[in-house]
């Protein structure tokens, strides 16, 4: 009979050492899925809701159901989100995206608007005057324009999808929710200490990443400030 | 679509509504859960909130709280209150998880509910002699009104979204139907709980929108 290990593993200590070198493996995983999920979803967001505000802003009528849907998407909870697409997706890291897509789209869509709306009548008629037309107008001129406030929303929407992706661990794809699911299961302290911090800290460095972008491609509003 | 007629006729069989695992019971729970967390944070976050308009302090700290807020993952805190010693007290880990995360938009959208009142109006108040106590609660406060009560809509939604979670570490609520779904590998339970979530997340929208608009008609009478 050899003793039981002495180290805080065995104590099951909230802060272990022996938890980090041991579980590598699982954690890298875990911050990597947790990475990609949110990259995709965002993305696939970004995509979905250029367009969207540039009709809503291109033609009065659709303003209005386009705001309101993507509001009422964005009250319905992340768990109920997820078990909604079920049927469509089943449990797949699909469903997880399918769901921070949904979530993210109503802050960008909200975000591109304001800012596309907060460009000066005076500029487009000055860049029309010029002889921009009107993709170059939209290409050169609105967007650029546009940025700042696009990226205040993108910010808000990758914070909250990494956030949100640990929800995800109801159908197994969670990422570092995973590891909080089934530490909270097993009552293993370090585990769901260390998923939580790492969580928190890929939210941050996401959220001061897309801040030092958002600076580099918007270089005037820095000399106005 | 056989997912969607399966879904309405768990909804419609009427033993999955009564006992205590039915539709009724989880959503008084629901209902309790979100109506506790949301007294509790507003005690906390309106006062600091309104106080530190008025004099103008702590913006920075409002702000802040409010992105920190968004980054900690709800689901996290609740299980790391749950494996603390609090979590051998029943609703507690919840409760703090659900006020933790509903403090922030309250205390941003007071403060700056606050900080945008006339300062042509303060500036007025104060020089008919009125006391600080005087102009917080009788001209900051109903001219803030419309913003901190925009600040109390967007927590209580986000409060009646987030007890779901609740369902994840063992609480109750409507998403116990959902994670009951999950182990009975059921997908008309999953998706006809999930459906109920957003139903009564999308009422609690629309009955703040309503009682809303219904505020500053009455503030514009009185004036």
């Amino acid at each position: 009979m050899t003793a039981p290990p002495d180290d805080c593993l065995a104590r099951n200590e909230w802060i272990c050492g022996a938890y980090l070198s041991t579980r590598r493996e699982i954690l890298v995983d875990a911050v990597i899925q947790h990475l990609q999920l949110t990259a995709a979803a965002v993305a696939i967001a970004l995509v979905l809701a250029v367009p969207l505000a540039l009709a809503a802003r291109r033609w009065r009528w659709a303003a209005g159901p386009v705001l309101g849907l993507t509001t009422i998407l964005y009250t319905i909870p992340s768990l109920a989100m997820f078990s909604l697409l079920l049927p469509v997706y089943g449990l797949s890291a699909a469903l997880v995206v399918a769901g921070l897509v949904l979530y993210s789209l109503t802050l960008l869509v909200r975000n591109i608007l304001a800012g596309l709306r907060a460009v000066p009548e005076e500029t487009r008629q000055a860049a029309r005057g010029m002889g921009y037309g009107p993709l170059r107008l939209l290409l050169a001129v609105e967007l650029p324009l546009a940025l700042p406030a696009a990226m205040a929303g993108l910010r808000i929407a990758t914070v909250s999808a990494v956030s949100l992706v640990t929800v995800g661990a109801i159908v197994g794809h969670g990422g570092l929710g995973n590891l909080i699911y089934s530490g909270m299961n097993t009552y293993f302290k370090a585990q769901v200490l260390t998923a939580s911090v790492l969580c928190v800290i890929i939210a941050v460095a996401a959220d001061l990443l897309l801040l030092g972008a958002g600076r580099l491609l918007t270089p005037w509003t820095r000399r106005r400030a | 679509m056989n997912t969607l007629a399966d879904t309405w006729s768990w909804l419609t069989t009427a033993t999955h509504w009564s006992g205590p695992d039915g539709v009724w019971h989880r959503l008084g729970e629901h209902l309790f859960l979100t109506g506790v967390c949301l007294l509790i944070s507003c005690l906390i976050a309106l006062p600091v909130a309104l106080v530190l308009g008025h004099l103008g302090r702590g913006g920075a700290l409002a702000v802040n709280l409010s992105n920190i807020g968004r980054a900690v993952p709800t689901f996290a805190v609740l299980v790391l209150l749950l494996l603390t010693p609090i979590g051998t007290y029943g609703q507690w880990p919840t409760i703090i998880a659900l006020v933790l995360f509903a403090v922030p938009p309250l205390l941003t959208n007071a403060y700056v509910g606050m900080r945008e009142v006339d300062r042509d109006v303060v500036r007025a108040a104060r020089g008919m002699g009125m006391t600080g106590r005087q102009m917080l609660l009788g001209v900051e406060l109903p001219l803030a009104l419309p913003l901190v009560l925009t600040g109390v809509r967007i927590a209580a939604v986000q409060l009646v979204a987030t007890a779901t979670l609740a369902a994840l570490a063992g609480g109750g609520g409507l998403g116990r139907i959902i994670t009951a779904g999950f182990n009975l590998a059921s997908t008309p339970q999953v998706v006809a709980g999930a459906i109920l979530v957003a139903v009564f997340a999308l009422l609690v929208e629309s009955l703040f929108e309503a009682g809303q608009r219904l505020v500053p008609r009455r503030g514009r009478e009185a004036a």
